[in-house]
């Protein structure tokens, strides 16, 4: 509430005053606004971040089913579980192919989208709008509409409908995995939701190449078009480029709305890793320790992941390394 | 720093002083905290329910709860599509239900989440349908009071069997045979639902095993149960099974809606159905599946537990005892107004006029004739174990042995963890 008053005021201000003050009062207060900023933040993340995850590892080595207060210590046999679980590793197998789909694909289309609307001259902003709009709309919304509306298995579902005026047989989309038409649900309905967002990143990164380096080519005789793309365009959006495929990865890490609204826990496939958890810990099972023990194996997979894609790409060494 | 106090005057400090205070106004109006004010008379209660597909049930279970004067009930109706799940979570915060329905399943006994009410039911546990009883009752301590019993079966249009002269099925390979002789270009021939979660105990039932033998050892897995998977996926591939309906089985539509010529349903949707379909109505059992197989029903239902571990447990009990116990005429309501359910209590299922002749009589035979009630030791982990069957073997085509297999193992961790 308070910092909404005062927003703007406060970080140019020291260097002013630092004069007529006395240094120690000024160390005190400036310690004092540290914590007055920063404290609400801290202890939302502490209770609501630091002692769940606490919590979860503590749990991770109990019997705890049916309860969060377990007594009965089972050391690692949650683990030893989780690890040969196969519905458990075999989500981590399902997030590989569901990534391996998504990261490209919506890293593709959303810089397709952003350097269509870059070029367009006329209604840009009602472009961008357009494609930016389905960000705001809800993944639990969005995938009831792809699995009620969209893709229903009867012969009045949109996707039945196009299908048949080619003379082809309704597909049950989502109940037959066999071909695996439930992967063009749940791709379609995140490619809708997220390529929006994306494009507006890639918007801005667009927006900051100075047009001096495609003058500059063209000098040179570079042909605009590919060309220009791929050595200069291209080059220019590594850093956001690298930005948007992390997030993607994350993002795909944590899905779980679409999955299970559409594919629900009662499949054994497209089951995701929150999914499997969610089923072992919250579902029917009530197991919090097991899940316990795949949250923390699943939190260290993505922080191991996370650093050597940072190694490989370089995000976060700054500019200059580029 | 002094920038920052010169701008902390009067002004600003009240300002944020008013937003402050508007969003604890805000946050005290969306204070949904399931203990709406009401006339505040001594105790509060708060009763879960699912959300019921037909017409009126809201209103009256808010209704009956009002009428009680000793409490003050509220009710919290949960239209998620796993109750089950929020449920069991609520059971664990401070948020309980002091009351709320489910099926009787043991783990909740185990857990100590649900009270003993073998005292208030012991004076009328003989006008109890005994089955219902001992479905509840574990130890000799019965902990929930059955509220309905909801038979579950086929229900099919005469006309369309009629007119591509089909026999109503009595075996398995009939109903998939049926199936695709009632397939036109705009209706299919069967419904199961979307997932097939409601046909597993049927399936097991009717192949002549049981879920678990009487000594709580896995009972399903036999060469019949085998068979019956098989044919099932033959019947998933052909093309005559309604799949991806927009509802699924629990709901009327399909089959109201013209989408299948038989649907797997539940005696709750029989008003609705006979309102859209009229006389045009059949119902018959799920079908015995191999040679000594029997035709079966599953006989659900809901019943109210008290939750153990609330704050006002004698109070809950109470409540429960006035409404469930006492209050017949609420019981009924309840029973027959809205959906077709079947009175768990002799006296009022005799009674209960509109239940005796017609289509719903025929259900209440099918009930009586081949039903089989819940096990108190099937629990909801069990249930999950065999949508991976399901889903395994017959909508993935994988072996169902191997599938079987995967299953006693999930199972057996189960029961040992229940059993020792």
């Amino acid at each position: 509430m308070s910092t909404t008053t005062t927003r703007g005021t406060a970080s140019p201000a020291p260097a002013k005053v630092s004069g007529t003050r006395p240094r120690r009062g000024l160390r005190a207060s400036n310690t004092l606004n540290f914590w007055l900023f920063t404290g609400p933040f801290l202890i939302g993340l502490l209770i609501f971040v630091f002692v769940p995850i606490g919590w979860s590892i503590w749990l991770s080595f109990f019997d705890a089913r049916f309860t969060v207060t377990p007594s009965n210590f089972v050391g690692f046999a949650n683990y030893r579980h989780m690890l040969t679980n196969s519905d458990f590793t075999g989500s981590l197998v399902t997030f590989t192919v569901f990534a391996a789909f998504i990261v490209p694909t919506t890293w593709a289309l959303s810089l397709g989208l952003a350097l269509l609307v870059n070029r367009l001259r006329f209604m840009r902003a009602f472009f961008r709008s357009v494609f930016f709009l389905p960000t705001a709309c809800s993944y639990v919304a969005a995938a009831l509409i792809w699995k009620m509306a969209v893709f229903n298995g009867v012969r009045f579902g949109l996707a039945n409908t196009v299908l048949g005026w080619f003379g082809i047989d309704n597909v049950a989309w989502i109940s037959n995995p066999s071909p695996p038409w439930y992967w063009l649900v749940i791709v379609t309905v995140r490619l809708w939701l997220q390529a929006g967002f994306y494009m507006i990143l890639f918007l801005a990164a667009l927006q900051n190449i100075p047009t001096e380096l495609y003058e500059a080519a063209s000098i040179d005789g570079a042909k605009s078009g590919w060309q220009t793309f791929r050595y200069i365009t291209l080059p220019q959006l590594r850093a956001t480029s690298t930005a948007v495929i992390l997030l993607l990865l994350i993002a795909a890490y944590q899905a779980f709305d679409e999955f299970y609204n559409i594919i629900t826990t009662r499949a054994t496939w497209g089951q995701t890793p929150l999914m499997v958890l969610y089923k072992t810990a919250l579902g029917a099972n009530q197991d919090y320790g097991s899940g316990s023990a795949g949250a923390v194996i699943l939190t260290l997979l993505i922080c191991v992941i996370t650093l050597f894609q940072g190694k490989i790409m370089g995000f976060g060494r700054g500019e200059e390394s580029k | 720093m002094s920038a920052l106090s010169s701008n902390w005057d009067r002004r600003s400090i009240f300002r944020a002083a008013a937003g402050l205070g508007a969003a604890g106004t805000l946050a005290a109006c969306g204070g949904n905290n399931g203990r709406g004010g009401g006339s505040g008379s001594g105790k509060q209660l708060t009763q879960y329910f699912h959300a019921y597909g037909e017409a009126g049930v809201e209103q009256a279970v808010k209704r009956y709860a009002k009428a009680y004067t000793k409490a003050d009930v509220s009710t919290q109706w949960i239209t998620s599509n796993d109750y089950e799940s929020k449920l069991f979570t609520a059971l664990l915060t401070k948020q309980a239900p002091d009351v709320f329905e489910f099926h009787p399943q043991i783990q909740l006994v185990k857990s100590g989440q649900v009270a003993d009410l073998t005292d208030i039911i012991a004076p009328v546990k003989d006008d109890f349908n005994a089955a219902d009883i001992k479905s509840h009752t574990f130890d000799g301590k019965t902990y929930g009071i059955r509220m309905i019993d909801d038979p579950q079966f086929f229900f099919y249009r005469k006309s369309m069997l009629e007119k591509a002269n089909v026999s109503v099925p009595t075996t398995l390979d009939e109903l998939i045979e049926a199936a695709d002789k009632l397939t036109t270009s705009k209706v299919k021939g069967l419904f199961l639902g979307n997932d097939l979660h409601a046909i597993e105990l049927p399936l097991i039932w009717s192949a002549g095993a049981e879920p678990l033998t009487e000594k709580n050892e896995i009972g399903y897995h036999t060469d019949a149960v085998v068979g019956g998977l098989r044919r099932l996926r033959k019947l998933f591939t052909s093309g005559n099974l309604l799949l991806d309906a927009p509802t699924d089985f629990w709901d009327p539509s399909a089959i109201s809606q013209g989408l299948c010529a038989i649907q797997f349903c539940g005696m709750w949707a029989m008003p609705a159905m006979q309102q859209a379909l009229g006389d045009d109505l059949g119902v018959f059992a799920f079908p015995k599946v191999g040679s000594s197989g029997r035709p079966s029903v599953y006989n659900g239902g809901w019943s109210m537990f008290v939750n153990a571990k609330g704050s006002n447990v004698d109070a809950a009990k109470e409540y429960v005892k006035w409404l469930w116990l006492d209050q017949k005429k609420y019981q009924e309501d309840f029973g027959t107004s809205y959906g077709f359910h079947i009175p768990p209590r002799t006296s009022i299922a005799s009674q209960a006029e509109k239940l005796k002749s017609g289509l719903p009589a025929e259900g209440v035979k099918l009930f009586n004739t081949y039903g089989h009630f819940d096990n108190i030791s099937w629990t909801q982990a069990m249930f999950s174990a065999w949508d991976g069957v399901i889903s395994d073997s017959v909508r993935k085509g994988g072996d169902p042995e191997a599938a079987l297999d995967a299953c006693d193992k999930k199972i057996n961790r189960e029961l040992k963890k229940l059993f020792g």
